[in-house]
C-alpha cells in the first residue's frame, strides 16, 4: 500500500493553534458525548409519553402515538436534520427564524433535538412493547387496588416495562451515539467531523479515521459494560434476565 | 453497470500485469491505457471552474482545460477510443480519492501551495485569487476583527478553512466555525443568516454573489487572508511520465492562445445555466503565466 | 410565509431527481441488500458453525461494525476500497473503483453485520428437530442447511428482513457526505444551485416519507399472512 504512515501526527499542533491533532479528536469525541446525552434524555422523555399513548385504550391516543411514530420512522435522519436546520427556520415569522439561525451552537442544539425525537420513535416502540408484555392482571391489580390510570402507569406498568427493555434501550442509546454523526451535515463538528477536518488539514486520511474508530469502540465497550451492570442492578427477580 | 466493467478490465489488467507490455507504461498512463478510460474528478458548484449546468453535467474552465489533457493522452497512447468518467468530488474528498486512484486528474479550483505539493502534484497553475469573505452589507463587517464572536462558514477540506482556523487561534477571534460541504451550501448559509461570512477564494465568492438573488445585497471584504495563489490541476505524484504528457498539454493550450480563448469563453461571456457574465478580464500576473507556465506552488513567483 | 416560495422548482428537476437520483438510491438498496443477505447469511453461518474460531471471527465482525456510525463507515470505505482491491488482486497500484461500486461495497459490509443478526435469530427459531431429521434421512449439513433450515429461517425472518431493508433505504441518503448524487444529493444539488432549500428538501421528505410509509404498510400486510399460515 503506497501510503506515508504517519502515527506521530496526533502529537503535532492543529492548525487551530490550541492543541495537538489528538486535542482536536478528544474535543470531538466530548461533543459527540455532550450531543448524545441531551439527544438521549430528549428520546427518553418524549418516547415514554408517544409510548404511553400507544398502550392506552383510547383509539386517539394510540392513533396520535402511531402517526407520530410513523412520520419520524419513515424519513431518513439526514432528511429531518435538514427539515429542522434549513427548512424550519425559514416557514417561521422572520423575526423567530432569524433568533433560531443565529443561536450560537445551532447545529449543536438542532443536532440533539433532531437525534432525539428520531430516537424518541424507536424508544416509544420498544416501550408500548414492553408495556404490552405485561401480564393484564398488573393493570387490573392496580385498578382493584384504587389507583387511578396515571398511578397505575406512575407505580406499576412503567416500572415494570422499563426494567424488562434495558437491554433494547442500551442498543437504542448506542444507536444515538452513533447517530450524531449525521449532523455533521448540518456542521456540528464531533468525532467524526473532527476526524475528517483532521484528515483535511493534516492529509493522513487512515490515520485520523483509525483514531476516531477506537474512540467509538471505547465508547461501546464503556456503556455495554455499564448498561450491563445497570441491568443486573434493576432485574426483576422471577424474569429470565433476573436471579 | 458501467462500473461493474470496470472492475473486469481491473482484473484483467491486474493479470496482464505480469506479461511484458510493447510499450513500457508506468502509473497512471499504464492504467489509463490498460482501462481505456481516464476518470476526471469535478465540483458541484466552483463556478466558473468546475460545476454544474441545468442537465446536471459538470462544465467550467478547468473541465475544459481537462478535456484538452485528455486529448493529448488519447494521442500520447495512439488510442482510438478514451472513456471519460466523471467522478463527482468536493474539497473534503479530492485528495483522498486522487491518492486511492478513484480519480486521475481532479478538474476544479485546488489551491496549488507547498504543503499539499508532499500529497500531490499539479500542472501548470491556470489561476490566481485571493482569500476573502463575503458578507451581507446589512451585517457592517468591515474587517476581520469585526467577524470576532460570530459564526463563519467556510467550505471543508479548503486552504480557507485553514486560514480561517489559524486566523481564529493566532488572533484570538473566537469564531465559530461552521464548514459546509461545497460552495454553495456555504454561500447559502450567508444569504439565509445562518453565518456572517464565507470564507473563500475571492473569484469563487464574485461567481456565488453574481448568480444569488440579490447579488446587490453582498460586499466581498478588502481584506485577504492570503496573497493571491496559484489554482492548478491535481494529478498524483510521483508519476512523472504522466506529468510530463499533463504539463505538456496545459502548457501547449496556455502558450498557444487556446487558453485566453477558454478562459474569456468563462469570464468575459455569458456562461450558463443563468446567463451569467462575471466580466473578469485577464490580470497581467496570469498571462505572465499563460506565457511562461509553471506549477510553482509559491504566490511570490507570480507577480 | 409560503408567498416567496417557488414549487416550480420542483417539477422543473423531475426528470434529474427520479431518473438519476431515485434511480441511484433504490439500485444502492436492492443491490445492497442481496449482498447483505447473502454475507449476513454466510456469517450468521459462521457464528452458529462448531468451529468456535469462526465463531468468534464472525462475532467480533459483526460487533465492531456494530459499533460504528455509518457515517464514517462510509468515509473509511470510499477511501479504503481501492486499497483493498489492490491488495486483493495484487495490482501494483489501487484499483479504480467508481463512486457506485465504493459505496455498494461499504453498504454490503455495514448492512451484513445487521441482517446476520436477523439471519442468526431465524435460523435458531428453527426448531433443532429439523436438522437432526434431516441429517438421519443422509442429507450432509449443506444439504440441511440449504434445503431445510434457511429456506424457513428466511421466511419467518422475510418481515424483519424487509425492515431492516427499508431502513437501508432511508441509510443510503447517507452517500449525500460523499456528493454523490442519490436522490437526496440530487435534491440538494438543485436546492442549492438554485437556491430552493426549502421547496426542495420539503420534497425530498415527501417522498422518502411516501415510499417508506407504503413499503412498511406492505410489510405490516405480509406480516399478517404469515402468521396465519403458521
Amino acid at each position: 500500500m503506497n501510503y506515508n504512515w504517519n502515527w506521530g501526527i496526533f502529537f503535532e499542533p492543529a492548525p487551530s493553534g490550541t492543541g495537538s491533532y489528538l486535542d482536536m479528536l478528544l474535543s470531538g469525541l466530548a461533543l459527540t458525548i455532550k450531543t448524545a446525552l441531551l439527544a438521549w434524555i430528549i428520546a427518553l422523555i418524549f418516547g415514554t409519553v408517544i409510548g404511553i399513548l400507544r398502550s392506552l385504550p383510547s383509539k386517539t391516543a394510540s392513533w396520535i402515538g402511531f402517526g407520530y411514530v410513523e412520520f419520524f420512522r419513515n424519513m431518513p435522519l439526514l432528511v429531518q436534520l435538514f427539515l429542522w436546520f434549513f427548512v424550519l427556520p425559514e416557514l417561521l415569522p422572520r423575526a423567530a427564524g432569524i433568533w433560531m439561525k443565529q443561536l450560537p451552537n445551532a447545529p449543536f442544539w438542532t443536532a440533539a433535538i433532531g437525534v432525539g425525537l428520531f430516537m424518541s420513535a424507536r424508544v416509544a416502540v420498544q416501550l408500548a412493547a414492553g408495556i404490552g408484555s405485561l401480564p393484564r392482571g398488573q393493570q387490573q391489580a392496580a385498578t382493584a387496588l384504587g389507583l387511578t390510570t396515571a398511578q397505575g402507569y406512575r407505580y406499576v406498568l412503567l416500572p415494570m416495562a422499563f426494567r424488562i427493555i434495558m437491554p433494547p434501550l442500551t442498543s437504542e442509546f448506542l444507536n444515538t451515539i452513533k447517530n450524531t454523526s449525521v449532523a455533521i451535515t448540518i456542521g456540528l463538528i464531533e468525532l467524526t467531523g473532527q476526524a475528517r477536518a483532521m484528515q483535511e488539514f493534516s492529509f493522513q486520511v487512515f490515520e485520523a479515521f483509525t483514531a476516531a474508530t477506537v474512540m467509538y469502540l471505547l465508547i461501546n465497550i464503556v456503556v455495554v459494560t455499564g448498561m450491563r451492570f445497570l441491568e443486573r442492578g434493576l432485574a426483576i427477580p422471577g424474569y429470565i434476565s433476573g436471579k | 453497470m458501467k462500473r461493474i466493467h470496470l472492475i473486469g478490465y481491473a482484473l484483467a489488467a491486474a493479470l496482464c500485469a505480469g506479461q511484458a507490455n510493447a510499450q513500457e507504461l508506468t502509473g497512471t498512463l499504464k492504467s489509463i491505457k490498460d482501462t481505456g478510460a481516464i476518470t476526471l474528478g469535478f465540483r458541484d458548484s466552483s463556478i466558473p471552474f468546475s460545476y454544474l449546468d441545468d442537465n446536471q453535467k459538470p462544465i467550467g474552465y478547468a473541465m475544459d482545460i481537462c478535456y484538452k489533457i485528455v486529448d493529448a493522452v488519447k494521442k500520447e497512447l495512439k488510442l482510438e477510443k478514451l472513456e471519460v468518467k466523471l467522478n463527482p468530488v468536493t474539497s473534503s474528498t479530492r485528495i483522498p480519492l486522487l491518492a486511492n486512484g478513484t480519480i486521475d486528474l481532479e478538474c476544479g479550483s485546488t489551491t496549488n501551495n507547498v504543503e499539499r505539493q508532499k500529497q500531490v502534484a499539479y500542472t501548470n497553475t491556470h489561476f490566481l485569487t485571493a482569500s476573502r469573505y463575503v458578507s451581507k452589507k446589512a451585517s457592517k463587517i468591515n474587517s476581520i476583527d469585526d467577524l470576532k464572536g460570530k459564526s463563519v462558514v467556510s467550505t471543508a477540506g479548503t486552504t480557507n478553512i485553514k486560514q480561517l482556523t489559524e486566523a481564529n487561534g493566532a488572533r484570538n477571534l473566537n469564531v465559530n466555525i461552521i464548514p459546509a460541504k461545497d460552495h454553495a451550501e456555504a454561500f447559502l448559509m450567508v444569504e439565509t443568516d445562518r453565518a456572517v461570512a464565507f470564507v473563500m477564494d475571492d473569484i469563487l465568492l464574485a461567481s456565488l454573489i453574481a448568480g444569488s438573488k440579490s447579488p446587490g445585497d453582498y460586499v466581498i471584504s478588502k481584506d485577504a487572508f492570503s496573497k493571491p495563489e496559484p489554482y492548478g490541476i491535481m494529478l498524483r505524484k510521483d508519476d512523472p511520465a504522466f506529468k510530463k504528457v499533463v504539463d505538456a498539454a496545459t502548457a501547449a493550450v496556455f502558450t498557444g492562445g487556446e487558453g485566453q480563448k477558454i478562459y474569456d469563453k468563462w469570464f468575459t461571456q455569458k456562461i450558463p445555466p443563468k446567463g451569467l457574465n462575471l466580466n473578469v478580464p485577464i490580470g497581467a500576473e496570469l498571462k505572465n503565466q499563460f506565457a511562461k507556465p509553471s506549477d510553482s506552488p509559491d504566490p511570490d513567483f507570480y507577480k | 410565509m409560503f408567498d416567496n416560495l417557488d414549487f416550480d422548482v420542483i417539477r422543473r428537476s423531475l426528470p434529474y431527481l427520479f431518473f438519476d437520483g431515485m434511480t441511484f438510491t433504490l439500485m444502492l438498496t436492492a443491490l445492497a441488500a442481496l449482498g447483505g443477505l447473502v454475507f449476513g447469511t454466510l456469517i450468521a453461518l459462521m457464528r452458529l458453525s462448531s468451529y468456535k474460531l469462526l465463531g468468534r471471527i464472525a462475532g467480533l465482525y459483526v460487533d465492531f461494525m456494530r459499533s460504528l456510525p455509518l457515517v464514517l463507515v462510509i468515509f473509511w470505505f470510499y477511501f479504503l476500497v481501492p486499497y483493498i482491491g489492490q491488495w486483493l488482486t495484487g495490482a501494483p497500484r489501487p484499483i479504480r473503483v467508481g463512486a457506485f461500486t465504493s459505496t455498494l461495497v461499504t453498504f454490503i459490509m455495514f448492512e451484513a453485520a445487521y441482517f446476520s443478526e436477523i439471519m442468526r435469530a431465524g435460523i435458531q427459531s428453527i426448531s433443532k428437530g429439523q436438522p437432526q431429521a434431516a441429517s438421519a434421512l443422509g442429507l450432509t449439513y449443506s444439504q440441511s442447511m440449504r434445503y431445510i433450515v434457511l429456506p424457513q429461517a428466511f421466511r419467518n425472518m422475510l418481515p424483519v428482513l424487509l425492515t431492516q431493508t427499508i431502513v437501508l433505504f432511508q441509510d443510503t441518503s447517507l452517500v449525500y457526505v460523499l456528493s454523490i448524487p442519490d436522490f437526496l444529493g440530487a435534491a440538494s444539488k438543485v436546492a442549492q444551485r438554485d437556491g430552493r432549500l426549502v421547496e426542495m428538501y420539503l420534497f425530498a421528505a415527501a417522498v422518502y416519507f411516501a415510499i417508506s410509509c407504503l413499503a412498511s404498510y406492505g410489510v405490516r400486510r405480509l406480516q399478517a399472512r404469515i402468521a396465519i399460515v403458521r
